[in-house]
C-alpha cells in the first residue's frame, strides 16, 4: 500500500476568499508585482459583480467554503483506495492502463510521458513554438503575458467568474506559435511536465501568429476525480491574420463539481477558430465558448456535444460575434439527456451593422432518452445587417419506436439499439476528435447508456 | 418437410383496432411463400407481428417458431432465433455506417466478435452479387439511399445475417425493372437452400423471378385463399374482388 502523504508536505491556503489569500497565492508562486496587482484588482471586481442572472441555480455554491489554492504536486498524492468506488469501477470498465489510471485519478504526479514529451519538446523548440505552463510564462515571457493575459480577450470585468479566475488562477498552458508555423501534432495538456491536471482555475493562453496552425487538446475522456467543488477555468485564444486554431476539450470531471468556465477567441482577418467540445462530467456546467470575429473573412466553427445524466445540468452554448464583413460561423450543438439530466442550449449569434455578407448556420439537436430528462434550446440571434445569411434549425426528441424496432429486428437489444443510435448521433463530433479520444468517447457513451457509471 | 413457422388463429390489434382476425399459416423449411392481397388488408401487419413489433398487440392465437412459442418474445430474441424482416420502409440511422451497423448486428446475432477484415471480405462478396459499390459501406444506414438502394441494402443484410426464416415486406415496391431484377436475383442467389422465405407483395411480377411454393391471399385480416404458384397468375388476371365475393359461399375461407 502506498504511503499516506503527511499533512506538513501539503500546502493549502486557508478557506475562503480574501486579499490575504490572493496575496498568499501570488507570493507562493513568487510572481512579479504586476501579476500580484492584477490578481488584487480582479478580486475587487469579483466582490462587486453580481452572480449570473441566468442559468442553473448556483445558490449552494459557497465561496467561503472553497480552498482556492493547493500546491499542485502534493495535491496529486492521493491513494488509489481513497477514490470513490464508482470512479474506480469506471476506470476498470474503460480498460484504462494502470499507469494512466493512477495519473488520471491524481494518485501519481504525472503520466509516464516524459520520454514522448522530451522529443516533442525538441521539435517544438526547433519550430520556435513556446509551450510552457502558465506560471513559467509569467516569469519567462512577461511582455507577451502582460499584453494578452486577461486584457482584451477575457478581462476580469467580463463576469463574476472571470473576475474570480483573475484573482486565484493557477496552472494552465501558454502557447505561442510563430508566423507561418504549422504544428504537426496536437498539443495536449497532459504532455506538459509539471502540469496540474486537476487544476481548479487553470488559465490557457494561446497566441497563433499570422498564417500559423495549432490544435490544442484539453482534458481527457476518462472521468477525472476532483476533490474541488468549483472549477472555473479560462481559455483565451488569439487567432492572427490567416491563422487557424482548433481547440478540443473533453471534460469528464466527477459529478460533485461545478464547472463554470469562460473560453473566448479573437479572430482576425481570414483567421479560423474551431471549437470542438465534449462535456460528459461535472454536476453543473456553464460554458459558452465564444468567437469574436474582428477581421474580414474570419471564420468560426463550433462543434459541441453535451451529455447530461443523473443529477447533471448542462447549460452550454456557443457565442459568435460578427464584427467584420464576410465573416462566417457554423454552430453544431448536440445534447443527450438521460436519467433526469437536463441540457440547455443557450447560444448567441450577433451580426453588427456593417458586417456585410456575413453567414451564420446554427443547428441544435437534442436527444432525450427518457421521460424524466429534459432539453431546452435558447438560441438568441441579433442580426443588425440586412445582407446577412442566417439559417437555424433545432430538433429535440426521443429515439422513435420505429427506429428501435428496426434495430432490434437485427438482433440488438433495446439498450444496444439505443446506444447505436446515440453513437451515430455523436458521430459528427467524435469524428473530429483525435482517434484515441473518439474511441474512448464512444466507449464512455456506451457505458453511460448501460447505466454502468454511478 | 419440417415446419419452421406455425401461426395459429392469430389476432392482432394496433391502437385497439383489430387488423388480423384469425390468421393460420404453416411454413416448412426451405419453402417460399408469397403473401398477396390488396392494400390495407393486413399483409405488413402479419410481417411485423411475426417479428414482434412492440405496439402490435396479439389478442388471441400464437406464433410458433422452430417449435417454440415466440408470441411474447421481444424482437431481438426472435432475430437471434433466426427470423429476419426485410422492411418495406427501412429506418435511417444517421451517423452509423452500413458496415458498422451490419457488423454490430452480425455480432449480436452470433454472439461473436468477427474480425473487421474477415467481415469486410464477406460483405464485399455479397455486395458484388447485388451490384453495390464499396462506398456503400461507409454511407450512413439508409440516409439519402434511393428506393432501390434501400431494398438492396435490406437483401444484403439478409445475406449476411443468414436467417432461417426471411420475411420480405414488399421487396419489389417502387422498383424499376432493372432494380427489380437485381433485387430478385439477389434474393435467389443469397438464399441458402434451407432458408424459408415469406415474400409479401402486391404484384406478382417479382414472383416471375422467385417462384413460390405457396401463394396466400390475405383479405380483411384473414387468409382467404391459398394455392400453388399458379394462383399468383390467376390473381394477376382476375384481381382480388372475386375472392372476397366467393368467400361468403365457401367454408373455412377455402375456395378451389
Amino acid at each position: 500500500m502506498e504511503e499516506l502523504y503527511k499533512e506538513e508536505e501539503f500546502f493549502r491556503v486557508e478557506k475562503g476568499l480574501s486579499k490575504k489569500v490572493v496575496e498568499a497565492i501570488s507570493s507562493i508562486k513568487n510572481e512579479p508585482e504586476w501579476m500580484r496587482k492584477k490578481r488584487l484588482q480582479s478580486l475587487e471586481i469579483f466582490f462587486q459583480k453580481p452572480m449570473p442572472s441566468f442559468g442553473p441555480d448556483l445558490s449552494s455554491l459557497n465561496f467561503d467554503e472553497i480552498t482556492y489554492y493547493v500546491k499542485p504536486v502534493q495535491e496529486k498524492r492521493r491513494r488509489w483506495e481513497d477514490l470513490p468506488e464508482n470512479i474506480r469501477e469506471t476506470y476498470e470498465k474503460l480498460g484504462i492502463p494502470e499507469a494512466e489510471k493512477k495519473y488520471l485519478a491524481g494518485v501519481v504526479a504525472q503520466y509516464q510521458s516524459e520520454v514522448v514529451y522530451a522529443s516533442l519538446k525538441e521539435q517544438l523548440e526547433n519550430m520556435g513554438v513556446i509551450f510552457v505552463d502558465m506560471d513559467t510564462a509569467v516569469k519567462e515571457y512577461p511582455e507577451l503575458v502582460k499584453e494578452y493575459f486577461m486584457t482584451k480577450c477575457i478581462p476580469p470585468t467580463d463576469n463574476k467568474f472571470s473576475a474570480l479566475h483573475g484573482a486565484v488562477w493557477s496552472g494552465g498552458s501558454f502557447v505561442y506559435v510563430p508566423p507561418g508555423v504549422h504544428v504537426p501534432f496536437p498539443l495536449q495538456s497532459y504532455f506538459r511536465i509539471s502540469s496540474a491536471l486537476v487544476g481548479q482555475f487553470e488559465h490557457t493562453l494561446i497566441i497563433a501568429d499570422k498564417g500559423s496552425f495549432v490544435h490544442y487538446v484539453e482534458g481527457c475522456t476518462a472521468p477525472v476525480y476532483s476533490e474541488h467543488s468549483l472549477h472555473s477555468a479560462a481559455v483565451e485564444i488569439f487567432v492572427k491574420e490567416g491563422a487557424r486554431v482548433r481547440y478540443t476539450t473533453i471534460q469528464n470531471w466527477s459529478k460533485n463539481v461545478y464547472n463554470l468556465n469562460t473560453k473566448r477567441a479573437i479572430v482576425e482577418k481570414d483567421g479560423v477558430m474551431e471549437w470542438v467540445g465534449g462535456s460528459m462530467g461535472s454536476g453543473v456546467t456553464m460554458l459558452y465558448p465564444a468567437s469574436v470575429l474582428i477581421g474580414e473573412g474570419a471564420r468560426a466553427e463550433h462543434l459541441n456535444l453535451t451529455f447530461a445524466g443523473k443529477g447533471q445540468i448542462k447549460d452550454t452554448g456557443s457565442k459568435v460575434i460578427h464584427l467584420a464583413p464576410n465573416t462566417s460561423s457554423v454552430i453544431i450543438s448536440k445534447s443527450i439527456s438521460k436519467d433526469g439530466g437536463k441540457s440547455i442550449y443557450r447560444g448567441l449569434v450577433k451580426i453588427v451593422k456593417g458586417a456585410k455578407n456575413s453567414k451564420v448556420s446554427v443547428s441544435c439537436q437534442s436527444l432525450i432518452l427518457d421521460e424524466s430528462s429534459k432539453a431546452d434550446t435558447i438560441p438568441i440571434m441579433e442580426i443588425h445587417e440586412e445582407t446577412a445569411t442566417v439559417t437555424h434549425e433545432a430538433t429535440a426528441g426521443k429515439i422513435s419506436e420505429e427506429k428501435l424496432f428496426y434495430l432490434m429486428s437485427r438482433g440488438l437489444s433495446e439498450q444496444d439499439a439505443m446506444a447505436l443510435v446515440v453513437r451515430g448521433f455523436i458521430e459528427p463530433i467524435s469524428k473530429e476528435l483525435p482517434m484515441e479520444y473518439a474511441v474512448e468517447l464512444n466507449r464512455l457513451v456506451k457505458l453511460e447508456m448501460e447505466g454502468a457509471i454511478g | 418437410m419440417k415446419n419452421i413457422l406455425k401461426i395459429e388463429d392469430l389476432h392482432v390489434s394496433i391502437d385497439g383496432k383489430e387488423i388480423l382476425k384469425g390468421v393460420n399459416l404453416e411454413v416448412g423449411e426451405g419453402e417460399i411463400h408469397a403473401i398477396m392481397g390488396p392494400n390495407g388488408t393486413g399483409k405488413s401487419t402479419l410481417a411485423y407481428a411475426i417479428m414482434g413489433k412492440p405496439n402490435y398487440k396479439i389478442t388471441k392465437g400464437k406464433i410458433l417458431f422452430k417449435g417454440e412459442d415466440i408470441t411474447n418474445l421481444p424482437p431481438f430474441k426472435r432475430a437471434r432465433m433466426g427470423i429476419f424482416l426485410g422492411f418495406q420502409y427501412p429506418e435511417e440511422i444517421d451517423g452509423v455506417s452500413l458496415e458498422n451497423f451490419l457488423r454490430t448486428s452480425y455480432n449480436s446475432l452470433n454472439g461473436s466478435d468477427v474480425s473487421i477484415i474477415q467481415f469486410r471480405k464477406m460483405l464485399l462478396e455479397k455486395m458484388k452479387i447485388l451490384e453495390m459499390d464499396i462506398p456503400f459501406l461507409t454511407r450512413y444506414v439508409n440516409v439519402n439511399f434511393s428506393g432501390g438502394e434501400k431494398k438492396r441494402s435490406e437483401i444484403l443484410q439478409m445475406a449476411i445475417l443468414k436467417p432461417s426464416l426471411s420475411i420480405l415486406d414488399e421487396p419489389d415496391s417502387g422498383l424499376d425493372i432493372d432494380a427489380l431484377r437485381i433485387v430478385a436475383d439477389g434474393i435467389k442467389k443469397m438464399r441458402e437452400p434451407d432458408m424459408s422465405v415469406i415474400i409479401i407483395t402486391h404484384y406478382q411480377r417479382i414472383l416471375h423471378y422467385i417462384e413460390p411454393d405457396f401463394v396466400h391471399v390475405i383479405i380483411d385480416g384473414k387468409i382467404l385463399l391459398s394455392g400453388g404458384k399458379e394462383l399468383a397468375k390467376e390473381l394477376e388476371e382476375k384481381g382480388y374482388d372475386w375472392i372476397r365475393e366467393a368467400n361468403g359461399r365457401k367454408e373455412n375461407g377455402r375456395i378451389i
